[in-house]
């Protein structure tokens, strides 16, 4: 197993960037493009919020602050459609940066619950700004971006595909880099009990705030690609709650705080989604049986799909399962070694 | 000065129907250890029933409650029973996701049923106001707060002075202390969801009767009870009476001296400041370690 391990991964990686050109498809290339996008959230996401167990439910806020910050560069600067958009999309995630330090450092000087509802009352505070700071954005009535006018048929998703591509690429690098370093051990840390990890050194403060700067870096600048490709955005789209909801459904159903949990989740739920989102086009219908899926899988696939998995096929099931069931013994010493058992497995991918 | 007195005299008025669901909220909180995110949209289920008590029946919104109230409080020990209850894993945290959910099944329900058109109540009470000077208070504003005080009295009777009060301040004090000592603590769970849906039903009423509302109003009520329980303190009752009073008055203050467009702006940033001196928010305790 361990030797198939990089092929895998290679083949794996193969099939992602020929997509595209297998299936040259604009429907299915647009779900592709979403999909990819969500990949990488929802990757930076887990980065955050499930190696250090402080559940944010608010970074879509740095989606829409992407978002509008393309949408506003593009337009003061008169950027043309094209391939230079893409180039703001580290702006994007800088600027979403700038907001996620100051929001970042007081939501993170409380504690797991006040925290969550905090991030969402924080997400709500910027949907608000959206809809009322109307010199800068415009208001309800939303802005356009440039139309990359030249591209079209099934050219059109291709630039946005692998761009999309090359962020997810990116992110999973980032969060492998972080589960397998000394700055991901004291993340892990922090989750399991974050007094100990403090009174042994771990700058807890930094650490936190750190993890949570750099998910809304990719955040930002999955925003901004999100609003160049579907063109224009409103105050209620780029700041939708349900991006916060998709995000940690996602998260919770590939695996919460694994390497490639995340992934999967975007790729059986983002699909699922639009084609719910087709066939049944009613609101109300769709809210239902978007509630009824996440009611489903969180009762009856709590701990997610791959340390299900893993837990069925490692005989040291003490290991594979969640570290946070070494609950009043000893945490920190637990996520070690837990940490040592994900690395001989290869990272936990 | 005179629009200053108004706004503070509506923004006590109407903070009391935010005490209400914010009530529900906080106590479901400090017994469970849980965070109802489909409080909104339970607040707007009350609101639609009474609605719909009124139109096909001809209840009075206030009579109505006595149907609403009760209906409402065994949906919540049903929903708590279902979904809340075989938790086992990540309480916290997946309980916020399954209430999110449940509110995403509310919601969707309600659009289907009564789709996404604004729904204005109507009774002598709402169309007709009183007059003191020079500022019109339509009476809806003060049965409200009286239904609330009456509410919230009843409230703290049946905690201070009740034997089930205290086995549910028992739970609140000490989960598993209070098992020790033989208190049945899944059953004043679910009573205690319960009541908190049911004050949402009693809530969902009075909001209804004063604002126009829509399925799609939950997120906006959501956000504000949320910021309500943190500035009071998660799990205290008094926390969250003051810091209800407190959001509405400065809301309806700034939206007199300045605009109301910033209203809620003034208010979730005041929420931020308290936050930077006080983590654990006016009246709560510190989430330390619990041993």
């Amino acid at each position: 197993m361990k030797a198939l391990r990089p092929v895998l991964l290679l083949v794996l990686l193969a099939l992602a960037v020929v997509f595209p050109l297998l299936f040259p498809n604009p429907a299915v290339d647009t779900v592709a493009v979403l999909t990819v996008l969500f990949a990488t959230a929802v990757t930076a996401w887990n980065a955050f919020s499930g190696y250090s167990g402080y559940i944010s439910i608010g970074h879509a806020a740095f989606f829409g602050i992407g978002s509008y910050a393309v949408a506003i560069l593009c337009q003061d600067w008169h950027v043309p459609g094209g391939y230079l958009p893409f180039l703001l999309l580290p702006v994007a995630g800088l600027i979403a940066v700038v907001f996620a330090v100051p929001m970042g450092w007081v939501a993170l000087r409380t504690r797991k619950h006040t925290f969550v509802i905090l991030t969402i009352a924080m997400f709500f505070i910027m949907q608000l700004m959206a809809f009322n700071l109307r010199g800068l954005t415009n208001g309800s009535r939303g802005m356009s971006l440039p139309i990359p006018t030249h591209w079209s048929g099934a050219f059109y998703d291709l630039p946005f595909y692998y761009v999309g591509l090359a962020l997810l690429l990116l992110a999973l690098a980032v969060s492998w880099w972080i589960r397998n370093s000394k700055y991901g051990l004291g993340l892990l840390a922090i989750r399991d009990d974050e007094d100990r990890a403090r009174g042994l050194g771990v700058r807890t403060g930094a650490f936190k705030l750190t993890a949570f700067v750099i998910a809304a870096f990719f955040f930002g600048m999955v925003g901004g690609l999100h609003a160049y490709f579907v063109e224009s955005i409103f105050p209620a789209f780029a700041f939708d709650p349900l991006i916060d909801l998709m995000v940690a459904l996602m998260a919770f159903l590939g695996g919460l705080g694994t390497l490639a949990g995340p992934v999967l989740g975007a790729v059986i739920l983002e699909p699922a989604q639009q084609y719910f989102t087709i066939w049944f086009s009613r609101p109300g219908y769709y809210l239902m049986i978007y509630g009824a899926l996440f009611l489903v899988i969180i009762l009856l696939l709590p701990q997610g799909i791959i340390p299900a998995l893993r837990a069925r096929f490692t005989r040291s099931e003490a290991l594979a399962g969640p570290v946070r069931h070494t609950e009043g013994g000893d945490g920190l010493a637990g996520a070690a070694l837990a940490a040592e058992g994900d690395a001989e497995r290869g990272g936990g991918a | 000065m005179r629009i200053v007195v108004d706004a503070i005299i509506t923004g006590v008025l109407s903070g009391g129907i935010y005490v209400l669901m914010a009530l529900g909220l906080t106590l479901i909180f400090g017994v469970m250890d849980i965070i109802n995110v489909g409080q909104g949209a339970l607040v707007i289920l009350g609101a639609y029933l009474s609605y719909v008590l009124q139109q096909h029946l001809h209840i009075d919104l206030f009579l109505g409650l006595l149907i609403t109230m009760p209906v409402m409080f065994g949906l919540g020990v049903a929903l708590e029973a279902a979904f809340v209850r075989p938790i086992r894993w990540e309480r916290t945290t997946l309980s916020i996701l399954v209430t999110f959910a449940i509110a995403l099944l509310i919601q969707g329900a309600l659009s289907l049923v009564f789709s996404t058109n604004l729904v204005q109540m109507h009774a002598w009470y709402v169309d007709h106001s009183l007059r003191i000077g020079s500022f019109y208070l339509a009476w809806v504003y003060i049965f409200d707060f009286l239904l609330s005080v009456v509410l919230v009295a009843g409230l703290y009777l049946l905690l201070n002075r009740t034997k089930f009060g205290a086995s549910l301040r028992a739970s609140m004090q000490n989960r598993t202390a209070a098992q020790l000592i033989g208190i049945d603590v899944e059953r004043v769970s679910a009573i205690t969801f319960g009541i908190g849906v049911a004050l949402a039903a009693a809530g969902g009423m009075a909001y209804g009767a004063t604002s126009a509302f829509n399925p799609n109003s939950q997120y906006d009520l959501i956000s504000r009870l949320l910021a309500i329980i943190i500035l009071g303190g998660m799990g205290s009752l008094r926390g969250a009476v003051i810091a209800g009073l407190g959001m509405l008055v400065v809301e309806d203050v700034t939206s007199v001296v300045w605009s109301p467009v910033w209203a809620s702006t003034v208010f979730y940033m005041a929420l931020v400041v308290v936050l930077v001196v006080r983590p654990q928010g006016l009246f709560g305790r510190l989430a330390g370690r619990q041993q």
